[in-house]
């Protein structure tokens, strides 16, 4: 099983299992990793599961589509090359491990 | 705070937001979440659309793992129904005799089904959805099932005919209004939503109100009040839901068809707070005392709450938000839309992505979006941080997000 760390703002980690089919949002919550409320549940609804992408990862994901493009502009942390919301990233085979960082703010 | 003992009774969206939040703030002493069914909080929005499909699997539904608990000291009391709450001994009694004492209480026990009680509706297995278990015994039932008549043209209605269109059912929608969604949409969205669904080969009635029902050898005999009469497989009815309002009620507190808050989600008793689908509140966006069920309301009253329990000063000025996902189409509602009396489209009604801004006294109200997210997230921070005018939404439709942000 692919392995995913999440990073704080303040530089702790966790790493955790993530099942294929998995959105990096629900592998978060199912661990109880802090700082990615997710309140609309993965409706890529409300811009609250912001999460920047390590560099080295970046062209291992799917492009982002219009939708996810379009909320990213909103977030409450700023918008880096790397932002993706960990909604619409689900966990393939082919994904590997990857490393994430949650900003220091969803509102 | 060690020594306090914080009891929410009802275990959906706003008791563990109570339950985190109170812990997030550093609240140390013993904190109980009492819900009725018997499994830990779970998200409800998925059981009309991505769970009812089976696109989700039920683990994936819950906010926290039972480790979270563990860890945080929640006490989740589950499968625990509440009898009654003593508010001059402090106490709430459980079924089965145990009782508890609090120092402060949260409620937040939410809503259940209307039920459909035309004639013969109580024979016809009619399905609602509020509950996983209620989702999962529909979802069990569709897999052999082919015509689906669906009561209710509101979000959870809608939501069941595009899931079980995509499912391959035959399916009927009746709407006794002459609109769908029209407690909380304008009629250009109506519109809107029942092309949408007929697109998809969906029979939409409107202005259609069921009689009677018959069941005979396993077919579902629906007659209305235009005469007309349909055989189906089974009913799934989504005509609204009642506030959970008896153990306040009984307890003296203040309810109107909801348990009555201020904006400090107090009740009116100063021990006790409430949030979410089971509360009424003054909302300054609607200007009028509502009763919102949504996940925004569940969860920033949640947050409010908490700071009152907490001895804060927080107040609830959070703008509603709801969202709904129907086929390709995501709807996105900012603010109360339903007391307008100018809107403003951006892009064209009917296509793939479009907006609709409303207005009331030249004061920009809220917003419908259709696949526009960006537009419903400005408006979101438009209507929180300042008064617009339709003249000034105009003059800003390329580029709300700078308007936002000045």
């Amino acid at each position: 099983m692919s392995k995913v760390t999440y990073r704080q703002a303040d530089g702790s980690a966790n790493t955790i299992e993530v099942p294929v089919g998995w959105s990096l949002m629900e592998a978060a919550m199912q661990n109880s990793i802090e700082g990615i409320p997710a309140e609309c549940g993965g409706g890529c609804a409300c811009a609250t599961c912001h999460v920047y992408i390590d560099e080295g990862d970046m062209s291992k994901l799917p492009d982002l589509s219009d939708m996810e493009g379009d909320m990213l502009e909103c977030v409450a942390a700023e918008r880096l090359p790397g932002s993706r919301l960990s909604c619409q990233i689900r966990m393939t085979d082919e994904l590997g491990d990857l490393t994430v960082t949650i900003p220091s703010e969803q509102f | 705070m060690t020594g306090d003992v914080f009891v929410v009774i009802g275990g959906g969206q706003a008791g563990i937001q109570v339950c985190n939040s109170l812990r997030n703030s550093g609240f140390s002493g013993q904190l109980i979440l009492v819900g009725d069914e018997d499994i830990l909080p779970y998200q409800r929005p998925p059981l009309s659309k991505s769970f009812l499909l089976g696109d989700v699997d039920e683990q994936r539904l819950f906010f926290r793992p039972q480790s979270h608990f563990e860890k945080q000291s929640i006490e989740p009391l589950l499968g625990t129904k509440v009898i009654a709450i003593d508010r001059s001994a402090k106490t709430v009694r459980l079924e089965g005799g145990r009782t508890l004492n609090y120092t402060k209480l949260a409620l937040t026990t939410g809503a259940r089904v209307r039920e459909l009680d035309c004639e013969g509706a109580a024979n016809a297995q009619v399905h609602y959805i509020r509950s996983l278990n209620d989702s999962i015994a529909l979802r069990n039932k569709l897999a052999g099932v082919e015509r689906v008549a669906i009561i209710g043209g509101g979000f959870v209605g809608l939501e069941v005919a595009a899931v079980t269109r995509k499912l391959g059912k035959a399916v009927t929608v009746y709407e006794a209004e002459d609109r769908l969604m029209g407690r909380v949409v304008s009629p250009m969205l109506s519109e809107f939503f029942s092309d949408l669904h007929r697109e998809n080969d969906v029979s939409v009635c409107l202005g259609e109100r069921i009689d009677k029902v018959e069941v005979s050898n396993n077919t579902v005999q629906i007659y209305t009040n235009k005469q007309q009469s349909l055989d189906c497989d089974i009913i799934v009815a989504g005509i609204g839901a009642i506030a959970n309002d008896e153990i306040a009620l009984e307890a003296g507190l203040r309810c109107d068809r909801g348990i009555v808050v201020d904006n400090r989600c107090l009740t009116s008793d100063p021990n006790i707070v409430a949030a979410g689908d089971c509360t009424v509140h003054f909302n300054q966006f609607a200007g009028k005392t509502v009763r919102l069920e949504s996940v925004q309301n569940a969860v920033d009253q949640a947050k409010i709450a908490a700071s009152t329990m907490l001895g804060g000063e927080s107040v609830y000025e959070q703008v509603p938000w709801f969202w709904s996902d129907q086929y390709d189409a995501k709807l996105q509602i900012a603010g109360i839309n339903t007391d307008y009396d100018k809107y403003l489209t951006a892009g064209r009604v009917g296509d793939s992505r479009f907006s609709i801004f409303y207005f009331k006294d030249d004061r920009l109200i809220g917003a419908d979006s259709i696949n526009d997210p960006s537009c419903h997230m400005a408006v979101r921070k438009i209507m929180a941080t300042k008064s617009a005018s339709m003249t000034q939404i105009q003059a800003n439709l390329n580029d709300l997000k700078s308007f936002a942000k000045q």
